[in-house]
């Protein structure tokens, strides 16, 4: 008798000592590379929103790949604010799920990207294959680690930059085809998120060169140490945008319409950029980024605006079924 | 060691003499597939958390993100063990007892769970309840969360483990057949007490059995869950989402510290289990020399 | 065997309905939810998804390495339970305690460890490479994590029913000169096979859906080491719900009808 009263009395205390919400809560539904930067970006917010004499607020963090975490907040994760990867994923948010108006890029400065970042190579300490460009990857024996476009936004901005490389080298699409067409031959894993290839690359030891957004590349330096790797900057690259957004629906639903805003609204203030910067991110504000110079190397960037016509072509030619992607492995 | 089991029986000696050495070989068969699919991945999650000393060991556990997933992952156990618990007597009960037209498709439908694929478990959830489900809007309009929430954890929690104790109980139900109970109802006990009295005591070592696999299931499951969750972290993360999580942050230490958690739980739980087998099979014995 | 109705017996109608309802709630009315979804489809659709080369790809792989894991642990699992249950040996006590590990052990906690193990980097899988051969991200890796994961099915569904064949039968079977074999094969082998059966297709049934193991030890490469299970959800994550659906409603089935198959054979086998 006494264990099953013990047993309900630890599930009771249980039940009601589970997470209590705070007075007021907001959730922050972001991608995979961004914990460490949110973790203290949540931090310095507080303070802020506090020292303007407001209440502490309780911020949640959900992390996941770009598209999964989309897909959550389409399928009902009250999200009072999503901070994803790239504009596609956000898009959905709209197309889907009517959660956000459909010009929500517009609403902040810089189509809604405070920070930016690119693609670069991190290769093993001394550089052993001799890595210095695109067109390295594609070399016989070179192991090339990428996640699956499929399934990671970064992926997909390591394909295009690999895409974009090859176009404006060799001249037209069938060249730009064939050539990351070989770039996957090389590829031994496909993991299905960035940093489950940062994993396979810097703790498993497979592969001889990881395709990783910059930011991503930096903390695995800073995390390992140092001594083991190295960055490549690849001649041509491109801009990474990782935008953000307040989600209308579930703000307007919770009250925390005023909170959300001025949370995205820090990350352009001078301490959210510079922190963006601390965590490898480039900030958008000219003078800090000028602040920041040594630390991130000058690269001819191409855009996805610019050079793919937005995410709505280059998503369904690209990486939808059927497309570039697809074609690559069943031509294999 | 071997001839106090020779002793056993004088007339088979021969014929058992030419399988000490196939006996032999077995034993140590099943010590190398035991050395080799089972303790090498305990051995290098137990390792791997221990690298850096007993204190970060503690620090990642009792770390306050990692209580509130263990915390939720108790409650998601609490609330799913004992509903399959109820559920396997009454499925073990109708299986067993009686004879009736589509008997096989129960039974078979009752292991479905067991092959369907955790994605799956975690998918059908959500297209239910999910905001673009079957209830999405209504549930939306009365501010009810169930995906994303504990409700929906428990729901892909129990999905995964509806067979365990059923599956137990059934073979053991009937084996025992319907003659005690029949002699209770004789004596004149009403079907409560009858299975109060004389069921459940026959049942009880089984039945711990189930529960116990159940729960070790339970508290493990990562797929289902990891779909209906949403990952967030403090408050929607069992314990092995948060292995997941903190093993995606560059936190290996912490990551195998809590995963060894997990496996201590698990083992602790095979043990108990262990230990409620060999109550059966004393009972059994026991059975056998009446 | 008094396995038959008994009038006098109560809560025929309390148990069966309870059953049927908590099933239909929890297990059938969700899974008609994804029959629905897929019904959206016309049967040209569906085709077309199911026999896209990636799906076929995946599909081929999964049933595979789910086949030859279960395989594997018909034989590995036939021996540990018959070493189990005829031997008493240093350890016994522990090895049998461990055996339901896989199933306790949270399938990412078993994805991580076994990739640590057998990646070409890894405590076994370094022994590989230098033999010239790779475990983890090829279709072995696959089939190793499957093993593990459904190691302990046939192990348990075999343990009770050779505990129940007296000793005293193999014994006089041998006595009377027949060969281990032929004791094996005469003997044993018509009493083992339904329990046998019902382990090798509990293993083959979850080794087709298992995810968090696999993920992590496959490579993920499409049309060579992608299961189907993540084709689902690299369907879901390019919002493609009715894709996702179809393949799950194909797994299903399939492994329904296996189940439901092996049910009636091991009916057919008691039978005779």
């Amino acid at each position: 008798m006494s264990i099953r009263r013990f047993a309900l009395a630890a599930l009771a205390s249980a039940i009601f000592a589970g997470p209590v919400a705070a007075a007021e809560t907001l959730l922050n539904v972001s991608y995979d590379p961004t914990r460490e930067l949110y973790s203290e970006f949540n931090a310095a917010f507080n303070k802020h929103w506090q020292a303007q004499g407001n209440e502490a607020i309780t911020i949640q963090q959900s992390h996941g790949g770009s598209g999964k975490q989309a897909r959550a907040v389409i399928d009902g994760l009250r999200a009072d604010v999503v901070t994803l990867a790239l504009a596609g994923d956000i898009d959905e948010l709209y197309k889907l799920g009517k959660l956000i108006p459909e010009n929500w890029q517009e609403r902040l400065p810089q189509s809604s990207t405070p920070y930016t970042s690119t693609i670069v190579f991190l290769v093993r300490k001394g550089n052993p294959e001799g890595i210095k460009d695109w067109d390295d990857l594609v070399k016989p024996g070179v192991e090339v680690i990428t996640p699956n476009p499929k399934t990671s936004g970064g992926a997909r901005w390591n394909f295009l930059a690999a895409w974009a490389y090859a176009q404006q080298k060799y001249g037209s699409e069938e060249k730009a085809q064939e050539f990351v067409e070989k770039l996957y031959k090389n590829v031994p894993v496909l993991d299905t998120g960035a940093r489950g290839s940062t994993i396979t690359f810097v703790n498993n030891q497979i592969g001889d060169v990881l395709l990783a957004w910059e930011n991503e590349a930096f903390l695995a330096l800073k995390e390992e140490g140092g001594d083991n790797f190295e960055i490549v900057a690849p001649s041509l690259s491109i801009l990474a945008e990782p935008p953000v957004a307040v989600v209308d629906e579930n703000v307007d639903k919770k009250g925390t319409r005023k909170v959300a805003e001025a949370y995205l609204n820090y990350l352009y203030s001078d301490e959210g950029q510079r922190l963006a910067a601390k965590h490898f991110y480039r900030p958008r504000n000219q003078a800090i980024a000028g602040e920041f110079a040594k630390q991130f190397p000058e690269l001819k960037l191409v855009t996805i605006d610019k050079d793919f016509n937005g995410w709505k072509t280059a998503q369904p030619k690209f990486f939808n079924d059927g497309g570039v992607f697809d074609q690559i492995y069943q031509a294999q | 060691m071997s001839s106090v089991t020779l002793s056993a029986s004088a007339s088979a000696n021969a014929a058992r003499r030419g399988n000490v050495l196939g006996r032999r070989l077995l034993i140590i068969s099943a010590w190398l597939v035991f050395v080799l699919f089972l303790v090498l991945p305990l051995f290098i999650v137990l390792s791997e958390a221990l690298k850096h000393g007993f204190g970060t060991f503690f620090g990642a556990i009792f770390e306050p993100d990692a209580i509130s997933a263990l915390k939720l992952t108790l409650l998601a156990v609490g609330i799913s063990v004992p509903l399959n618990l109820v559920f396997g007597v009454a499925a073990a009960w109708c299986v067993s007892k009686y004879e009736f037209r589509g008997k096989s498709i129960l039974v078979t439908l009752i292991d479905l769970p067991f092959s369907v694929s955790p994605v799956i478990a975690g998918l059908i959830y959500v297209l239910l309840f999910g905001a673009q489900g079957f209830f999405g809007p209504w549930l939306r309009e009365h501010d009810i969360q169930i995906i994303f929430a504990l409700p929906g954890i428990v729901l892909a929690t129990v999905f995964v483990t509806v067979p365990f104790v059923a599956r137990e109980l059934i073979p053991l139900m009937q084996e025992q057949g319907t003659q005690e109970e029949e002699a209770a109802r004789l004596l004149g006990a009403n079907g409560w007490q009858m299975f109060w009295h004389v069921t459940l005591p026959n049942i009880k070592w089984g039945l711990i059995y189930g529960v116990v696999l159940c729960t070790a299931r339970a508290m493990g499951e990562f797929g289902a869950v990891s779909v209906v969750s949403g990952h967030i972290r403090g408050y929607t993360n069992t314990l092995p989402l948060h292995v997941e999580i903190l093993y995606n942050e560059y936190n290996h230490v912490a990551a195998f510290s809590v995963a060894s958690l997990l496996l201590l739980l698990a083992v602790f739980i095979l043990l108990l289990k262990q230990w409620s087998e060999s109550r059966i099979n004393r009972l059994k014995a026991s059975a056998g020399e009446e | 065997m008094s396995r038959r109705t008994s009038p006098v017996i109560p809560g025929f109608g309390l148990t069966l309905g309870y059953t049927l309802v908590y099933l239909s709630l929890l297990v059938l009315i969700p899974l008609g939810a994804m029959f629905v979804h897929a019904a959206q489809l016309t049967w040209a659709e569906f085709w077309a998804i199911i026999s896209a080369p990636r799906v076929l790809a995946a599909l081929k792989l999964s049933f595979a390495t789910a086949f030859a894991a279960a395989v594997i642990n018909g034989i590995i699992g036939t021996l540990l339970a018959w070493t189990l249950v005829r031997y008493t040996f240093p350890g016994r006590k522990v090895i049998e305690a461990m055996i339901d590990l896989p199933f306790a052990l949270p399938t990412a906690v078993a994805g991580i460890a076994l990739t640590a193990l057998y990646a070409p980097s890894g405590l076994v899988g370094q022994f590989a490479t230098d033999l010239g051969f790779k475990i983890a991200y090829t279709p072995i890796g696959i089939t190793l994590a499957l093993t593990f994961v459904t190691l302990p099915f046939v192990v348990r569904t075999i343990q009770p029913v050779l505990a129940d064949i007296p000793r005293e039968v193999e014994e006089a079977a041998a006595c009377l000169g027949a060969k281990p074999l032929q004791v094996f094969r005469h003997v044993l082998l018509p009493a083992l096979l339904p329990a046998w059966l019902t382990g090798f297709s509990l293993a083959f049934a979850r080794g087709v859906g298992e995810y968090g193991s696999v993920i992590f030890i496959a490579g993920n490469m499409p049309m060579k080491t992608e299961i189907l299970p993540l084709l689902i959800m690299v369907k879901l994550d390019q919002y493609d719900y009715t894709g996702a659906t179809a393949i799950g409603v194909l797994m299903l089935v399939v492994s329904f009808i296996l189940l439901l198959l092996i049910n009636l054979l091991q009916r057919q086998i008691a039978k005779s």
